[in-house]
């Protein structure tokens, strides 16, 4: 194998998993070791500038990093990064003296933010400090996108969102709440240089099956637009008998919402088996913790209505298998079912649709009914338009929402710089060791060996009746500093000298996970097979150092490395030494 | 602050026969100087148990004074140990012998605990043919009194001290074969190849296994000028053999060109594959083994590798005819056979 090139920024980058998986790249371990060192508002501070909502995000985030984490391969779970992102939002001091400043003098260009959800928000976040002026169109009478709409309550208080996306607006967007824009052709005629659209995926797939006209759609809800109905008030109650379809995240929300509105047996049905459903692991076990079934395999066929009302709905059983080429098969048993229900809420997926853009603006649409869209610049083929989020690529999360924005604001500034859109700026980097004497480092090394804390939830009896009680409480400090402590400090580099080395199998003999070994070299799979510990994992690279005297190389598998820095710490020469690698995605400006 | 090691190990960690694996034949976190040689010694007598499956309560460590000798806190954890004074290892080590013949000896000594003080303790194991692997971490210098040119520093070596040694080293190896070791190798302790099939080739060994070997002190005595630096080792070390230990259970199936291999079967039945690099070495002859280390010498060059081998001999207990059960499961009865047995053993001695 050639030496390992750990000048590239991506090589150390991808060590750390979390901020590596983080469609923001959030440096995860960074913030976590400010948690442990009480400084809460720094670490709230880190997140801001990374993802913008840490308080939205330390409660809702679909937390890609937590199953990239490292410790999920050392042992069982994860460290819970998401909460402890919460505890920093929970127990920050005022940081509106932090917020950057905003020029009042304006550079003239002017920028339409179509949607008020997290990649418009972000796109002024990132616009407003550089005198941008930026106005925000949105159909809703607050900010927040679906974050506001579709999230319940009970799992994100609205006061949450309200700070968070108050710390954007009070930075002097212009806000047009309450309006829809019908025409993006009439918005630009407006002088806009530059349009974002950040409108979300707001239609909700409807399944009209044979009776469903009958019910005139009443009671079969889609469930995006009920959600969004609910956190309104326009609903406040509903029936006992209630069936959510469909096995996502948007699934689990809408039966947990109904459990408060007064519904008494809520069921999940989905075509496939439990195993094979879309939604965060966490999210179904929320909601099963409610005592919510879920009934798997059950296809629907048709709505009952009788006299004009819903009073049920049919189902065949199906049998689910994936077939040699990895597509599912669904086969019928001939079996059905006809469970009651009064309500039935559709949560099978998200779709866009963009009636009020103008065919003839030069944005090219695809079959998917989605704008043909950079995945770099986010711009679209009019060079004016933007889009992020949902609206981009189709529906996905907060957190790539955010990033998303982040990478349209980088691009509308640079349009106006007059740069080439598609030569992005590198990432910034720094590498500092960590040695502070023999034996310290100025991380703590000391490797927790505490299993996963469960964050406490309110009362289930309390907290089914009230929509807007949150559920979850968030660690109090002290099990956040012992969650804290779990966290491997995977961005604190074990960075190795070729020079240094005398090859006397110190690093090699202390290595609690042998993840180090001297070897001739090899191509990549023999070297991997031959290490001390075969490198299996081949998601993980393996480090190859420079020929040492003796001609062979230093090979580390990065696998399941604890960082602890004893290779460090037992090396006579200090070839290998621990430094912190910070990985700073370049924005806007 | 790190003086201890994390508690987790690799996940995909191999067990061995007897559902161990490597952890459970760790020790402590070693205090020695980052990069001694002696803890790769330890982390070879590890590997070496493990693979061997054996049980750690059957194992005794033995000791003496010195940096070599604090390294049984850094290996077999779930052993005996017993840290003896300076340079009576070899004593409390027969005496530990004699009084129970089951476990496995393994004494760890220095070349100031072997070679100066314990001298005259060492040669007398070596002769008793006590039933034990003799380790010797061989680093040319007293480490834990501050670098002094040990009895086995070559003359004209330098240390870090910065004067030549003026004085003839002791060759252990060669007073070892001379005194009649029945198992006397030479290693190094950067070459974990060679050495951990040479430990088990002495744990299968059934009498006085030494193994001498060069592990450099890095704080000391690893100085362009050394001899017992890992550079100077690495460039001028030549191999006798290369040592293959095959446990009884694996059928031989390795083919080696005639005349350059050699098995040799040891008492438990298991095997040490040899493939010879010089074919002027004899592992069965003492004289073979002395001269090709002269002869290496003059050459510059340090002789490693399975030096010899005894095959037909008598350790301790055969030779003092003494009791198989250990001491401690003597009874009364056996111990006290009565009047009748006295009288006839009286009758004997008339």
């Amino acid at each position: 194998m050639k030496p390992t090139d750990v000048n590239n920024p991506e090589y150390y980058h991808k060590v750390v998993d979390c901020q590596f998986a983080c469609p923001s790249h959030t440096p995860v371990p960074e913030y976590i070791r400010l948690i442990a060192a009480g400084r809460y508002t720094d670490a709230y501070m880190i997140n801001w500038e990374s993802n913008v909502f840490p308080g939205i995000l330390g409660r809702t985030c679909d937390r890609p990093c937590e199953p990239a984490c490292r410790r999920g391969r050392v042992e069982d779970k994860p460290v819970a990064i998401c909460r402890l992102k919460r505890v920093c939002a929970d127990n920050k001091s005022e940081i509106k003296d932090r917020l950057p400043e905003i020029p009042k003098q304006k550079n003239g260009h002017r920028v339409a933010l179509i949607g008020a959800g997290p990649s418009s928000l972000t796109v002024a976040r990132d616009l407003m400090p550089l005198g941008y002026e930026v106005d925000l169109y949105e159909t809703n009478l607050k900010a927040g996108g679906f974050m506001r709409t579709q999230i319940p309550s009970f799992r994100l208080p609205g006061e949450v969102i309200d700070e968070e996306t108050g710390y954007i607006l009070d930075m002097g967007v212009g806000t047009f709440f309450n309006t829809r824009v019908d025409s993006l052709k009439a918005l630009l005629e407006q002088g806009y240089d530059a349009v974002f659209i950040g409108s979300g995926a707001p239609t909700g797939r409807n399944l009209k099956l044979p009776s469903y006209a009958n019910d005139e759609g009443n009671n079969i809800r889609v469930g995006v637009e009920w959600l969004a109905d609910v956190s309104f008030g326009h609903y406040t109650e509903c029936p006992k008998d209630v069936i959510v379809l469909g096995g996502g995240n948007t699934a689990m929300d809408c039966c947990r919402t109904a459990l408060r509105l007064g519904a008494s047996n809520v069921r999940i049905l989905i075509r496939t088996p439990i195993q094979a459903m879309l939604a965060s692991e966490w999210e179904i076990e929320d909601a099963q913790a409610e005592h919510i079934p879920i009934l798997e395999n059950h296809n629907p066929v048709d709505y009952v209505v009788q006299d004009g009302k819903l009073v049920g709905m049919k189902f065949e059983i199906i049998e689910y298998s994936i077939d040699a080429d990895g597509k599912e098969v669904f086969t019928p048993t001939g079996k059905n079912e006809v469970p009651d229900c009064e309500l039935v809420l559709l949560a099978i997926g998200q779709s866009n649709a963009f009636p009020w853009i103008e065919r003839d603006m030069g944005i090219e649409f695809k079959d998917s009914g989605l704008a043909e869209v950079d995945e770099v610049t986010h711009q679209s083929t009019n060079p004016k338009v933007f889009f992020g989020g949902d609206a981009a690529f189709g529906p996905q999360n907060i957190i790539t929402a955010v990033a998303q924005g982040h990478q349209a604001a980088l691009s509308i500034d640079m349009m106006f710089n007059e740069k080439d859109l598609h030569d992005r700026p590198a990432p910034g980097t720094i590498l500092v060791s960590q040695k502070m004497s023999i034996h310290d480092w100025s991380y703590s090394s000391v490797i927790s060996e505490d299993q996963r804390y469960l964050v406490p939830h309110a009362d289930l009896a309390t907290s089914i009746k009230n929509r807007t009680m949150e559920v979850e409480l968030g660690f109090d400090l002290e099990t956040a500093l012992e969650e804290a402590k779990r966290c491997l400090n995977c961005d604190v580099q074990t960075v190795f000298t070729t020079d240094k080395c005398i090859e006397c199998d110190a690093c090699v003999d202390i290595c609690p996970v042998d993840c180090l070994t001297f070897s001739t070299n090899d191509e990549e799979a023999a070297l991997r097979r031959k290490l001390t510990m075969p490198a299996n994992n081949l998601l993980q690279d393996i480090f190859v150092s420079t020929d040492l005297p003796t001609g062979r190389v230093m090979v580390k598998d990065e696998d399941v490395c604890l960082h602890c820095g004893l290779c460090a710490e037992r090396c006579p020469t200090a070839a290998w030494d621990m430094k912190k690698f910070e990985y700073r995605t370049t924005k806007a400006g | 602050m790190s003086y201890t090691v994390p508690g987790f190990r690799h996940p995909n960690l191999p067990k061995n026969d007897l559902g161990f694996t490597t952890k459970d034949y760790e020790g402590r976190v070693s205090t020695l100087c980052a990069g001694c040689g002696h803890d790769s010694i330890s982390a070879s007598i590890i590997e070496a148990c493990f693979e061997m499956s054996i049980p750690p309560h059957r194992v005794a460590k033995l000791s003496g004074i010195g940096c070599s000798s604090k390294t049984p806190t850094y290996f077999l954890g779930n052993s005996h140990g017993f840290n003896s004074v300076h340079g009576r290892m070899p004593a409390v080590a027969t005496g530990a012998n004699m009084a129970n013949r089951n476990l496995l000896y393994i004494g760890v000594s220095g070349d100031g605990d072997t070679a100066s003080i314990g001298m005259g303790q060492f040669v007398h194991a070596v002769r008793r043919n006590v039933n034990m692997i003799y380790i010797c971490e061989n680093n040319g210098v007293y480490g834990l009194t501050k670098g002094q040119d040990s009895a086995t520093s070559d003359m004209g070596s330098i240390s870090k001290k910065g004067e030549p040694n003026p004085l003839e080293p002791i060759d252990l190896c060669s007073i070892a074969l001379q005194l009649g070791a029945t198992f006397v190798a030479n290693s190094f302790s950067g070459d974990k190849a060679q050495l951990v099939p040479i430990i088990q080739a002495a744990i299968a060994h059934k009498g006085f296994a030494f193994i001498n070997v060069i592990s450099p002190c890095v704080t000391f005595n690893n100085t362009p000028n050394s001899t017992k630096s890992y550079d100077y080792i690495r460039q001028h070390m030549a191999s006798a053999n290369a040592v293959d230990y095959v446990p009884h259970e694996e059928e031989i199936t390795t083919d080696y060109a005639p005349g350059t291999a050699e098995i040799v079967t040891m008492h438990d039945g298991s095997a040490i594959h040899l493939q010879k690099l010089d074919e002027k070495h004899d592992i069965h002859s003492r004289r073979s083994a002395l001269t090709l280390m002269k002869d290496y010498k003059a050459e510059g060059k340090v002789l490693t590798g399975l030096l010899f081998v005894e095959e037909d001999y008598q350790e301790i207990h055969e030779t003092m005819n003494t009791t198989a059960t250990p001491l401690r499961n003597l009874t009364e009865k056996e111990l006290c056979p009565g009047s009748a047995q006295l009288e006839k053993i009286n009758e004997i001695l008339r």
